[in-house]
């Protein structure tokens, strides 16, 4: 074989793995944008060109008026939206793959709905409800909404996890003297964690992250961090968006990255 | 010694009452499904309500069975519906394209990088869409690199011709517009094109170059059938709520691309004729389930997401 | 409840009319066993046959439709699978993947709330031979170790009952055959009940005191593993437990001792004492392949013959296997001992001939 033949056939049998680091090149790209542009000291109010090299919006974070309550009041929707949808998502989860029962396929389709809805639908629907029971819209409208679009989503990923499970083994826990409630905390519920756990994080990062259904029922006064880098984004941000962005950026990866070192060294030990 | 008990065959028979909980199912679902009804059915049909109705927000609305709503919503808006589904079905087979062999990558060719590419898929999720939207605008500016690679290399007068793009300038263009929902939505065709793919068995592939089937020929006929899905819940999460999204149109696109979001947003928060709004929304929502419903039935998979 | 306490009447399992029917479907039809206590007891059948059902069933992982359960003196029909002194071995082993070795074996001594539980848990685990692995999690262990950490985990509770669902099923042959002698040598050191499921009638023939051989629901028959083989009560006990060549046969009187019956229009002698009372139509006369002899026209000694020729040759080592094609078109097995007797060839004529004593009557 010539080397140009050899060298067209490693390509060949690497094509994929190119493809596959490229595309999660583009998916990367912008984030890389974030972190480079919140180094930024922009020429006027626009970060949109690159002008100098800075440290001024890491060392004043909160210096842009308005923007650090907005992530506040972000992060407390996003925590109690997470903590309410969690725990009925995963009762929710648990009656569905563990229980025979009528109208399960009624409920299994009512579950699915609001994800095959786009937001800007349920958004808006949920605004004429409020409008047409007089309820003033703010943060307990935007709670509200986000516990409702984020429980599918912990349903869907919990009942995935708990369907994967062996039933034999509540069977064992249930013959090896185990009630049914010992069973569940001594057995189910400890290999559904990590299903629970991705639930919860996708409920948050969902919570977090929305604009469109929060708009429709935020109210005049109230405002997210989404809402807020939509309001500023039509004057020019400031670069301290991108410092919190970088921040949730990196603190995700940080705190998944330590999971799963964690997660390695205790099967370690185990071994 | 065992012995077989003899005893007269219909002997008495005593039924055991079924005693396990038929309420845990319901007390375990109350809470979800009753938040479910009251913040997600209520308001649907409340929705529908609203889309009949006809006056306006200083005279108050009364119920009048107004279906001349749809009519008016079809007729003025029905380039915005159209735009919006041919721009979802755009991204959407732009992420298939792209979420396709990533997703082979990480399952079976990425080794103990596993876990790290996972996360890496993931973690943009968590820096606010509209940060992550606001930079293509840096990427595709006019002095980006984007734009004068897309320029030098031809790619540009090659967007125009297919009629994603009207001049030279990247941004403001339906290119952008498709790119922007394209990446939005990737994570979401990956993770679950990752699940289907991770599950199959590599020897499956083997055994079809076993039975002389090539390269493509096992692709098409193994790999792609037992991935489906992963395809069907990866195409539904990303062509639903990139149907429905207005931000890429609105900050990447121009007044020529605007989407039924936008316009939903604006009848809503800015014009507050509610029930020409309501009536958009009932629009969207009724033909994506209709497209959604077709979709499913066609592909044979019963099991969503 | 507590371990060790006196127990009255220990292990002994009474099934009364056990019924459990699915919709339309009946998989256990009123059973009636009584198994005395410290036996190693088989329940033998083909898939469906309901000897699964009847084993969860026992366990309390599956409620009768009617019928009772006794354990002892205690009716323990309604009672539930946590409330029972009854320990299964499941077929998949159901090891908890969340816990290691040590803590999967003490989960119900820790149920139990026994004080001691882990030097209890690390003892079964030395009678199991796995104590180095105590502290490893169920998937690095290999398929045999699984198993007999799943076996540890259920005797160190002292049951009155051990059930064994299949749980030889997944392991290979030679594993087989080490762990049906490991089971049998733990079976009479803990002297608790062991009921066990199993298709493999070599593997419940082996372990095995007595035998239930299930088909379709109901018990078809009991008995040890030597009565079964040496005298099946039916067609698919005769051909579920080992194989058997089945002649329709016609009979007159049955008196005592040696009898007449003429099958295919050749008369044939069989020993009254296999026949079943008072049947005399529509019998089936069985004979197992190495009770049948290559024998020369000039060979007296048996009574029994038939002519044939020779279809089928397999050689195994210390035996040979020959199919001979009858006259009306059945094919006879025949296992004929390595023994350095001459060996017939493919399409031989030949005549097979045996011991009235040697074969057994069955009914339709």
């Amino acid at each position: 074989m010539s080397a140009v033949k050899k060298a067209f056939s490693w390509v060949r049998k690497h094509l994929v793995v190119f493809a596959g680091l490229l595309v999660l090149a583009y998916i990367l790209l912008p984030n890389l944008v974030v972190v480079i542009f919140s180094f930024n000291k922009p020429d006027g109010r626009l970060n949109y060109t690159w002008n100098q090299f800075s440290f001024d919006a890491w060392l004043d974070p909160c210096g842009s008026p308005g923007m650090c309550e907005a992530v506040g009041l972000s992060l407390w929707i996003a925590v109690v939206a997470t903590l309410v949808s969690t725990v009925i998502g995963t009762m929710a989860a648990f009656a569905l793959s563990r229980f025979r029962f009528r109208g399960r396929a009624i409920t299994n389709l009512l579950v699915f709905l609001p994800m095959a809805t786009p937001e800007v639908v349920m958004g808006s629907s949920l605004l004429t409800l409020f409008v047409a029971m007089g309820v003033h819209t703010g943060r307990t409208t935007i709670l509200i909404a986000h516990i409702m679009f984020t429980v599918s989503f912990v349903i869907t990923t919990v009942k995935a996890r708990v369907a994967s499970l062996d039933p034999a083994l509540e069977q064992a826990a249930a013959d090896l003297y185990a009630s049914p409630a010992q069973a569940f905390w001594k057995v189910t519920f400890p290999l559904a964690a990590p299903g629970i756990g991705a639930g919860a994080l996708l409920a948050f990062a969902l919570s977090f992250d929305d604009y469109i259904v929060t708009n429709f029922n935020a109210g005049a006064s109230t405002m997210t961090f989404p809402m807020y880098v939509w309001s500023a984004a039509q004057r020019g941000a400031p670069v301290q968006v991108n410092v919190i962005g970088t921040v949730m950026f990196l603190g995700a990866i940080t705190i998944v990255g330590v999971a799963q070192l964690v997660g390695a060294r205790k099967r370690k030990v185990d071994a | 010694m065992a012995l077989v008990v003899p005893g007269p065959r219909p002997a008495k028979r005593v039924t055991v009452k079924r005693k396990r909980g038929a309420f845990t199912p319901l007390l375990l679902l109350a809470p979800a499904l009753l938040w479910l009804g009251v913040f997600f059915v209520l308001p649907t049909i409340s929705l529908a309500s609203q889309s009949l109705q006809s006056g306006s927000t200083s005279s108050g609305y009364t119920f009048t069975w107004e279906f001349s709503n749809y009519a008016d919503a079809v007729v003025r808006y029905w380039p915005q519906f159209l735009r919006s589904f041919g721009f979802a079905l755009l991204a959407t087979l732009i992420t298939l394209l792209l979420g396709y062999p990533l997703a082979w990558f990480i399952a079976h060719r990425s080794g103990k990088f596993k876990t790290i590419l996972l996360v890496l898929v993931v973690a943009p999720f968590f820096t606010n869409f509209l940060i992550r939207t606001l930079a293509w605008k840096i990427i595709l500016s006019n002095e980006g690199l984007v734009s004068t690679v897309f320029r030098d290399t031809g790619i540009t007068s090659l967007l125009q011709m297919v009629g994603l793009l009207s001049t030279d300038t990247l941004l403001g263009s339906p290119f952008a517009v498709v790119a922007g929902l394209a990446y939005n939505f990737l994570p979401f065709m990956v993770l679950p094109l990752y699940a289907s793919l991770e599950r199959l068995d590599l020897r499956l592939v083997e055994a079809a170059s076993d039975l002389y089937a090539n390269g493509w020929q096992s692709f098409w006929k193994v790999i792609w059938p037992l991935s489906l899905p992963g395809v069907v819940s990866g195409t539904l999460l990303t062509f639903i709520p990139a149907a429905g999204d207005y931000i890429n149109a609105r900050l990447l696109g121009n007044i020529q691309t605007s989407m039924i979001g936008q316009v939903i947003d604006g009848q809503f928060l800015t014009v507050m004729d509610y029930p020409l709004a309501a009536a958009l929304s009932f629009i969207l929502m009724g033909t994506i389930i209709v497209l959604v419903g077709l979709y499913i039935r066609s592909a044979g998979t019963e099991e969503l997401v | 409840m507590a371990v060790g306490t006196q127990r009255k009447a220990i292990g002994e399992l009474r099934l009364v009319d056990l019924r459990r029917t699915y919709d339309d479907f009946v998989a256990v039809d009123g059973i009636n066993l009584d198994i005395p206590p410290s036996s190693f007891f088989a329940l033998l059948g083909p898939s469906g046959c309901g000897k699964t059902t009847t084993l969860r069933m026992v366990a309390g992982l599956e409620e009768p439709s009617s019928g009772r359960i006794f354990l002892g003196a205690d009716d323990i029909t309604n009672t539930r699978a946590y409330q029972r002194r009854v320990n299964t071995v499941f077929q998949s082993y159901a090891l908890f993947p969340h816990l290691n070795i040590v803590d999967n074996v003490g989960f119900g001594l820790r149920q139990l709330k026994v004080p001691n539980w882990r030097v209890k848990a690390m003892e079964a685990l030395e009678l199991v031979k796995l104590a180095d692995r105590a502290k490893q999690r169920p998937r690095q262990l290999s398929g045999g170790m699984q198993q007999r950490v799943a076996l540890a985990r259920a005797i160190v509770n002292e049951p009155d009952i051990l059930l064994l669902d299949e749980p030889l099923g997944a392991l290979d042959l030679k594993l087989r055959r080490e762990m049906q002698v490991e089971l049998k040598r733990i079976q009479s050191e803990v002297g608790i009940t062991f009921i066990h499921v199993t298709h493999d009638q070599e593997e419940a023939m082996t372990m095995a005191d007595t035998v239930a051989v299930m088909r379709a629901g109901s018990v078809e028959q009991l008995g040890s593993p030597a009565e079964l083989y040496d005298n099946p009560a039916t067609a698919f006990v005769a051909n579920f437990v080992g194989k058997s060549n089945l002649l329709p046969i016609e009979v007159g009187t049955v008196g005592a001792g040696l009898v007449k019956v003429a099958s295919h229009g050749i008369e044939l002698t069989v020993d009254s004492a296999q026949f079943p009372d008072g049947q005399t139509t529509g019998l089936q006369l069985g004979i197992r392949p190495e009770k049948l002899r290559l024998i020369t026209d000039a060979d007296a000694t048996l009574v029994n013959r038939l002519p044939g020729q020779i279809t089928d040759v397999s050689f195994a080592g210390v035996s040979t296997t020959y199919l001979v094609k009858m006259a009306w078109g059945q094919e006879m097995e025949i296992t004929q001992p390595n023994d350095g007797s001459a060996r017939a060839e493919l399409g031989q004529s030949v005549t097979i001939g045996w011991d009235p004593h040697h074969c057994f009557v069955v009914g339709a």
